[in-house]
């Protein structure tokens, strides 16, 4: 199997080709002015919309990481059982 | 259940200047496991501790029973990814479970793993912060910023099909855990993620199920700039050889 970084390549130059040949020309089919607009910068606007798509997705996720507080209070409760439990049961632990 | 009976569990635990945390995990550990009624061993990996990690597991193991607790300790720190190899060879289990030693890893999510794993025949159970219910305690919000990101990161270049891949309270097929780490390069933090991304390679089977994190409660935990670079290097291995 590919490995990513091939697969990336593989799709990365297929969409240049394509836009390549689109914006300089390269294949005997005449577009629309109005396509050569929207074509010629595509690849930046691609980059600026996964650079919102990724802040926006970090940045929800990182709000809504949970707090554990329980869990927390529940180990520190049970850290102090252990600790009582294994002193009855003879344990060194100094 | 016949299962019960027959399926047994080695729990792995490296450990290296743990004497504070080893009789509590260790504690912990029983508890989980004379509650759901599993057949277990646990196995303390310790690297030549110098704080005396070894003497408290001897202790550990006076008290039960050298069934329950098997020391396999190894002379010099050799890093997390031989401690594996080196566990493995002694789990007499038909099921691997790796965790951390120091607390952060709660070893009340075990019966939830097996459980996970019987229902869906799974070969890998992996314990993830980031779903569900799952989550961190003790992390400021640069700590999650950070996490957040690499892991967003991570999935974007590797699809690898697991939603926490630098967590490593896991369950594990023994053979399968054995078929990894045998194609495994990588060491220490970026070994986590290499399990992960061959299994998913393999075409190895995973279930998931929240964990909750709760960082080092005694010692220092870290998170350094040259933990960053080291997980930037690794992900930039995988995505160029996977």
């Amino acid at each position: 199997m590919a490995t990513k970084l091939v697969q990336w390549l593989t799709g990365l130059s297929l969409f240049f080709s394509v836009w390549a040949s689109i914006v300089f020309d390269l294949v005997p089919v005449s577009f629309d002015q109005r396509i050569y607009q929207v074509v010629l910068p595509l690849p930046i606007y691609l980059v600026i919309a996964f650079g919102c798509y990724a802040l926006a997705v970090v940045g929800y996720r990182t709000a809504t990481f949970n707090d554990c507080v329980e869990a927390a209070e529940e180990l520190k409760e049970e850290i102090m059982q252990a600790k009582a439990d294994l002193k009855k049961k003879g344990l060194k632990m100094s | 259940m016949a299962s019960r009976k027959t399926d047994k569990y080695s729990v792995l635990l490296p450990t290296y200047n743990e004497r504070e945390n080893l009789p509590l995990i260790v504690w912990l550990l029983v508890k989980s496991f004379t509650q759901s009624g599993y057949n277990y061993e646990i196995i303390v990996i310790d690297d030549g501790s110098p704080d005396g990690t070894l003497e408290i597991a001897k202790e550990l193991q006076k008290l039960y029973g050298n069934d329950k607790i098997v020391l396999r300790p190894r002379a010099t720190k050799l890093g997390l990814g031989t401690a594996y190899v080196h566990g493995i060879k002694h789990a007499t289990g038909n099921f691997v479970i790796i965790m951390d030693a120091d607390l952060s890893h709660h070893p009340k999510f075990i019966p939830q793993f097996i459980k996970k794993q019987k229902e869906l025949k799974c070969d890998i159970v992996s314990g993830t912060r980031y779903i569900g219910t799952g989550g961190v305690y003790g992390w400021d919000f640069k700590r999650k910023l950070i996490s957040r990101s690499a892991n967003f990161l991570a999935q974007f270049l590797l699809r690898p099909g697991a939603s926490d891949l630098t967590g490593s309270f896991r369950l594990y097929k023994k053979d399968v855990l054995q078929k990894i780490i045998d194609s495994c390069v990588s060491k220490g933090y970026v070994f986590q993620m290499e399990i992960l991304v061959r299994a998913n390679q393999f075409g190895f089977t995973l279930g998931e199920v929240p964990i909750t994190f709760v960082d080092r409660v005694y010692g220092e935990s870290k998170l350094g700039g040259s933990e960053i670079v080291q997980y930037a290097k690794g992900l930039l291995y995988l995505f160029a050889t996977t």
